[in-house]
């Protein structure tokens, strides 16, 4: 290795290690004051805590009423990836199966549906769900399940679409040949071949949907449905600059994914690449 | 390939594979995108009252109103320097990941971790760093635009969401740009190294024309968050101050809920999706264009 290729390197790590800092530096900021007072926080952000004292997280999972934010949160983005990772499937695969005029056209508009950003038709939604049907009053989080899996399924579709092509048909004609019915073949022969784009797609939707903030806010109106984001929000109102409330319960809302990510980041990565190359 | 004799067998398996998925995207989107375009031509004086046939009305006055094109002008602003700054940025880190240094997963891996987070939480987060972090460090060191606060000023509000925005989408966009340097063949650079390239001229002449599919995807990322940005522009700045950060999805929200004015909201909502697609589109087009093979 010559001298200008070490220079270069040595600038590399350089660098990196700039913006490691740079983008690690506010979770740090968190993790640090959660176990301070106001006036430590206020006196020096920077400082390590004195002492760990857990007392400010237990306040605030009592007032956030944490577990049941993340309970519901859990149970929404659980259930709405399943079924957005089910019926995409089912559809991508019918619509290359059989390509006739009715499945192409379908396939185009949904295609074409992406383009639409979400902030075009939240008004009619609540319109329509709200003031008209009164299903956001009835039943909140069904309602909330079903658009989460009207939304997801135009880019999942897209991408098992793309995947089922790849798939050789002799293998099905085996199975329809053995007297497999056909949703039976697509169970056992078609779903578990597609698993590694299942893993892709539900990365992308858990970080979509464990996430989202405008679409809840608008159709959750009750504190017992709340997801976390909606919570967070609900809680900075309440306590306004009140940092030694504030950071443990910002620290609190961000560590599921943070330890999600630490035991599956080398699947989280590899989808999000896969999922933006498709 | 399927090919059920019966119709109401090839009915059956079409209603069973297809069906679920045709009603549950009709309701969460043609439904409301349909009756959204009806939305923009009718009146109604609360959510509860019916509506009436107002024809272009809601157009002319969402053309007629001020903070709806000042939020439009503020939001291109937005647009053209999140797009070209966390291009930039995540082509660079990208760059220094996969320049050979050891450790790749390690930067890798932490780099994408301030994507992992809802913009709302984000915007939380750095309003302790605006609000308390930097003025405490500007204070120390005798910095003056540090320790100003910069959610109060009307110019450096805008620029902390620039910021936040850079932060949070920048390892996402190296996620993708690592995908497409690792395409790069390897012969071709070495062939550029025989015919006495240097560095900068490899990456100019060769790595960056080869990347442009990759350009593709992150420019039409980047440009389709950042119009549609709401979540850290609420919670960081809320619009303020002296909604000076109003951007357009904040301005419809305000509209259609804080106003009332669903007819007025939707339509405004309309001219923010023709721009989009338009946009969007046309970035698509032009850059297909651009690619060259390796």
């Amino acid at each position: 290795m010559n001298a200008r290729k070490k220079a270069s390197l040595l600038l590399s790590y350089l660098l990196l290690t700039v913006f490691f800092i740079l983008f690690v530096f506010p979770f740090f900021l968190m993790i640090v004051n959660s176990f301070k007072t106001n006036g430590q926080i206020l006196e020096n952000p920077f400082s390590l805590p004195a002492s760990l004292s857990f007392g400010h997280f237990s306040q605030v999972i009592e007032q956030m009423n944490f577990f049941v934010s993340f309970r519901n949160t859990v149970v929404i983005t659980f259930v709405s990836v399943l079924f957005i990772g089910i019926f995409s499937a089912m559809t991508a695969y019918y619509m290359v199966r059989r390509a006739d005029k009715f499945n192409n056209g379908l396939f185009a508009l949904m295609v074409a549906s992406m383009i639409i950003p979400f902030q075009s038709i939240m008004i009619p939604l609540i319109y329509i769900y709200g003031a008209k049907l009164h299903w956001i009053d009835a039943a909140p989080i069904p309602l909330l399940i079903v658009l989460y899996i009207g939304f997801g399924s135009a880019l999942s579709v897209f991408m098992y679409h793309g995947f089922v092509k790849s798939i050789p048909y002799e293998l099905e004609e085996a199975s329809l040949l053995d007297g497999c019915t056909r949703p039976q073949t697509f169970f056992r022969i078609v779903l578990p071949m597609l698993s590694p784009t299942s893993v892709t797609i539900a990365i992308l939707n858990v970080l979509w949907i464990w996430n989202d903030y405008l679409l809840p806010s608008l159709v959750l109106t009750e504190d017992r449905y709340f997801t976390m984001p909606i919570k967070m929000k609900v809680f900075n109102g309440t306590y306004m600059n009140d940092w030694e409330l504030l950071i443990p319960a910002l620290l609190l809302t961000i560590l599921p994914i943070l330890i999600a990510y630490l035991f599956g980041q080398r699947f989280i990565i590899r989808g999000v690449s896969q999922g933006a190359i498709k | 390939m399927i090919s059920e004799k019966s119709f109401l067998k090839r009915l059956g398996s079409q209603l069973f594979f297809t069906g679920p998925t045709i009603l549950l995207f009709a309701i969460a989107v043609l439904v409301p995108f349909v009756y959204g375009l009806y939305l923009t031509f009718t009146n109604m004086s609360s959510p509860l009252s019916p509506l009436e046939f107002a024809g272009l009305s809601n157009y002319r006055t969402a053309f007629a109103d001020s903070r709806f094109w000042d939020s439009l002008i503020l939001t291109v602003k937005f647009v053209v320097a999140t797009v070209i700054l966390i291009n930039i940025l995540g082509f660079v880190l990208a760059y220094l990941v996969t320049s050979g240094v050891k450790l790749q997963n390690f930067f890798r891996t932490s780099l994408f971790t301030p994507n992992l987070i809802g913009g709302l939480v984000l915007g939380y987060i750095w309003q302790f760093i605006f609000v308390q972090t930097l003025p405490s460090i500007g204070e120390k060191l005798g910095i003056e635009w540090l320790r100003l606060g910069w959610l109060g000023d009307e110019h450096l509000a805008f620029w902390a969401i620039v910021i936040v925005s850079i932060w949070q989408s920048a390892g996402y966009m190296m996620i993708i740009f690592v995908a497409g340097l690792v395409n790069v063949p390897k012969d071709v650079m070495e062939a550029a190294t025989i015919d006495g390239a240097n560095g900068w001229h490899k990456l100019r002449k060769v790595t960056l024309p080869l990347m442009v599919p990759s350009f593709v995807v992150t420019v039409f990322l980047t440009l389709k968050n950042a119009f549609m940005v709401y979540d850290i522009n609420y919670s960081l700045t809320g619009g303020g101050p002296y909604d000076s950060t109003t951007m357009v999805s904040m301005q419809v929200v305000k509209k259609a809920f804080i106003e009332n004015n669903y007819g007025v909201g939707q339509a405004e909502a309309f001219i923010l999706f023709a721009i989009v697609a338009l946009i969007t589109g046309l970035q698509v087009y032009f850059s297909k264009k651009m690619e060259v093979a390796a």
